[in-house]
């Protein structure tokens, strides 16, 4: 490479590379290689992508399977430390031990930059990243996933629980 | 007098010097130089009980540590706030009232303004040498109709105990049990029921006494305050208001010596507000077209509201002020009453409960502003009164009639003598029986909407700001203390949409139905009402928006307060 003086960079080429014809040889023969070599292109959709559980997809709140009980406790942490503002969450008071829970929880999907904070302020391990990652929104309104959305069980969230132990 | 010097600096030794009063307490003493000792039982509102120890401070030529709240200065005392052995023993005070205070902050009411939160970050150890588990103790104990109880969560300071004794006067809170199972409880046969029991929430310096109506509402980073004033009685105790989303959320009391002190009563902190939140608010200016209200635009409703008073002479008109708005919106009644329709039928109605009153803070005059509505004006210079006004509209001689901010429908027999009137125009916030029967109703902003004064049964000029937008304006930055979704939110965001009401102060609407009248009243702002005020009017002469400030100033012909100066700052 040299620069020319008036700052675009003109490439330099070797004696075969100016002979021309000898690249065309080897340019099909790594076309050639590749024919045979194993394919590795997904057939997306039909074919999906499982995550590892390091991956963060969008933010979903843990319900324990016994109880069907939402283990969050409505503090607002996640919503205060939440760099997007994306969190909005009203507390309620409860009869359960817990003493309140989220009469309402919403997470403003198109805010939302899967950084994980809210997982990692979470003092309940109630809100945690989970796999999904496909999300297609027609109209903003629905991009404001409510509780029916967000609560999911235990049972689908193993792995990624399984990982934050090592975090603790 | 003795000199005392406090030195909050150890490394440079450098301290502040104050001369005070013989008998002053250390911890004033330093409040008044602008140091902040850490206490938790201590309260300036309060006898002092020296129970919590975290006052803790070094004063030279003494043996040992002396708490600041109880210790009296002397002259030539040196006192070191910060030098290692008080910073030592602050560690393990705190270490020791946290063996046993849960660390579930996240779930707390308190966290965000609580003291023992504050000081562990400032000045705990960070850390605790027990490994034993917490002591259980009783939760959520209801100790009275508006008071929730938390065992676990209490420091024992005993400030609701001493409120209870000292200020309301009615002992009703005592320890029970020793050691690590004391908690406190009322007497037995007794309930936390007081008219001023809920001081003792804003007292207590941890979560343990919490707001059951409040209760896990809100977070309060999540909320913005605004210095304004209850407007429930005539004393016009100084408050907080607590808003989020556009809605009041909480009332506290706000420090005032002239007026409430630390203090305010139950039933202010909870009911005065009610109206603002109401579901009942009106929210577009309305006129009656074939018989029904329909609701309309405010150039129309005002256009219409000009029109129906035109064809009336002087003595036809009636004009009802109202001691619940600001001087403000009274003054530019009287102003429109006397200028441009120039009647004399011009009155307020009196809003007194005998016998509702206490030697405290309770006054029988249920209104804020019946001084001030009667010092900006809105009496009549021929001594008619509502009553009178309504047997004028019974003889057919009274024929139109505006009412500014009141319900004066308060049996059949008024509502059936209203109805001879040809014409009735009302502002008003919410629906209400003079609205339902009146031709054309304006919305009208409520105290915690518009800029506005109130004068207090003493004569004391208070200043309430807004603290809620309304459609049309916004809150003034700067007038409040902003939380962290008003300063990074959108207005597309989901907490902005709560609901700004179409709402317009009753100044703005009585000078705009002027001004179609003929009138020349054009006001930029309620600051503007209230300068012309105080040059028109010798009561309020020499008054301003910045000299009343946040503490209020009293009429010039009202009784002169007492200075106060020392600057305590306490929760």
């Amino acid at each position: 490479m040299s620069n020319n003086g008036n700052g675009k960079i003109k490439p330099e080429m070797t004696f075969w590379e100016r002979l021309y014809f000898p690249e065309i040889l080897h340019g099909m023969s790594i076309t050639m290689k590749a024919l045979f070599r194993p394919k590795f292109t997904r057939q997306y959709p039909e074919e999906r992508w499982v995550p590892p559980p390091v991956f963060r997809g969008r933010p979903v709140l843990v319900v324990e399977d016994e109880t069907g009980v939402e283990r969050c406790v409505a503090c607002g942490l996640c919503a205060r430390v939440c760099p997007s503002l994306a969190i909005q969450v009203q507390a309620a008071e409860t009869e359960l031990d817990k003493e309140r829970y989220p009469v309402l929880f919403e997470i403003n999907m198109l805010r939302c930059i899967f950084c994980g904070f809210c997982e990692e302020v979470c003092p309940e391990e109630a809100i945690i990243m989970s796999k999904e990652f496909e999300l297609t929104f027609a109209d903003p309104k629905d991009a404001v996933f409510g509780k029916d959305r967000l609560l999911t069980p235990r049972s689908k969230l193993e792995d990624r629980l399984e990982f934050l132990k090592q975090y603790r | 007098m003795a000199k005392v010097t406090i030195i909050e600096d150890p490394a440079s030794g450098n301290g502040k010097s104050v001369e005070v009063e013989n008998g002053t307490t250390v911890i004033r003493a330093a409040a008044k130089v602008g140091v902040e000792i850490p206490h938790f039982c201590w309260h300036p509102g309060l006898s002092i009980a020296g129970n919590c120890r975290m006052c803790l401070v070094e004063i030279e030529k003494m043996p040992k540590l002396a708490i600041a709240c109880s210790t009296q200065v002397t002259d030539g005392m040196v006192v070191h706030v910060n030098s290692p052995k008080a910073i030592e023993a602050r560690k393990a005070v705190l270490e020791f009232i946290l063996i046993n205070h849960p660390l579930d902050c996240p779930i707390c009411d308190e966290a965000g303004e609580c003291n023992l939160q504050d000081y562990t970050y400032s000045h705990g150890p960070g850390h605790s040498a027990l490994e034993e588990a917490k002591n259980k103790k009783s939760k959520r104990v209801p100790l009275g109709p508006n008071v929730v109880y938390d065992a676990e969560r209490c420091i024992l300071c005993s400030r609701c105990i001493r409120f209870m004794d000292e200020i309301a006067k009615n002992p009703t809170l005592t320890f029970v049990e020793r050691g690590d199972r004391v908690y406190i409880d009322t007497f037995p046969g007794k309930e936390l029921d007081d008219p001023y029991s809920m001081n003792v929430i804003d007292l207590c310096p941890v979560g343990a006494l919490t707001n059951r109506e409040y209760r896990f509402k809100a977070r309060v980073w999540e909320t913005s305050s605004t210095e304004a004033i209850c407007v429930g009685c005539a004393r016009g105790c100084n408050t907080n208001i607590w808003v989020r989303n556009n809605e009041i959320v909480r009332l506290t009391p706000r420090l005032n010596p002239e007026v409430n002190n630390y203090w305010i009563c139950d039933k202010g902190r909870l009911n005065s507000y009610k109206h603002v939140n109401s579901d009942e608010r009106l929210n577009s200016p309305m006129v009656r077209k074939e018989g029904v209200l329909q609701d309309v635009g405010w150039d129309e409703a005002l256009a219409h509201a000009a029109d129906a008073l035109k064809p009336f002479s002087k003595d036809e008109v009636g004009v009802i002020g109202s001691p619940f708005s600001s001087v403000e919106d009274n003054y530019v009644l009287q102003k429109f009453a006397k200028q441009i329709l120039g009647t004399a039928n011009l009155a307020f109605l009196d809003h007194s409960v005998d016998g509702d009153d206490d030697d405290f803070l309770v006054r029988a005059d249920k209104t804020p502003n019946s001084y001030g509505a009667r010092e900006a004006g809105v009496v009549s210079p021929k001594g008619i009164d509502v009553n009178r006004m309504l047997e004028l509209i019974g003889a057919g001689k009274l024929k139109a009639l505006y009412v500014m901010d009141d319900d004066i429908v308060s049996s059949k027999e008024i509502e059936d003598v209203l109805a001879k009137l040809d014409v009735l125009l009302v502002n008003h916030w919410v629906k209400n029986r003079t609205t339902e029967i009146a031709d054309v109703v304006f919305p009208s902003a409520t105290f915690a909407e518009k800029s506005g004064t109130y004068v207090n049964f003493a004569g004391r000029v208070q200043l309430a700001r807004p603290a809620l937008s309304t459609l049309e304006k916004e809150r003034v930055p700067g007038r409040f203390r902003m939380s962290r979704l008003d300063n990074f939110g959108s207005a597309f965001d989901e907490w902005n949409k709560g609901s700004r009401r179409n709402v317009r102060s009753s100044w703005e609407i009585i000078s705009a139905v002027g001004n179609l009248l003929g009138g020349r009243m054009r006001y930029q702002s309620s600051e503007k009402v209230f300068e012309e005020l105080a040059q028109s009017n010798p009561s309020f002469r020499g008054l301003s928006y910045a000299k009343i400030g946040y503490r209020g100033a009293s009429l010039s012909k009202g009784p002169v307060g007492r200075k106060s100066n020392e600057a305590v700052v306490v929760k």
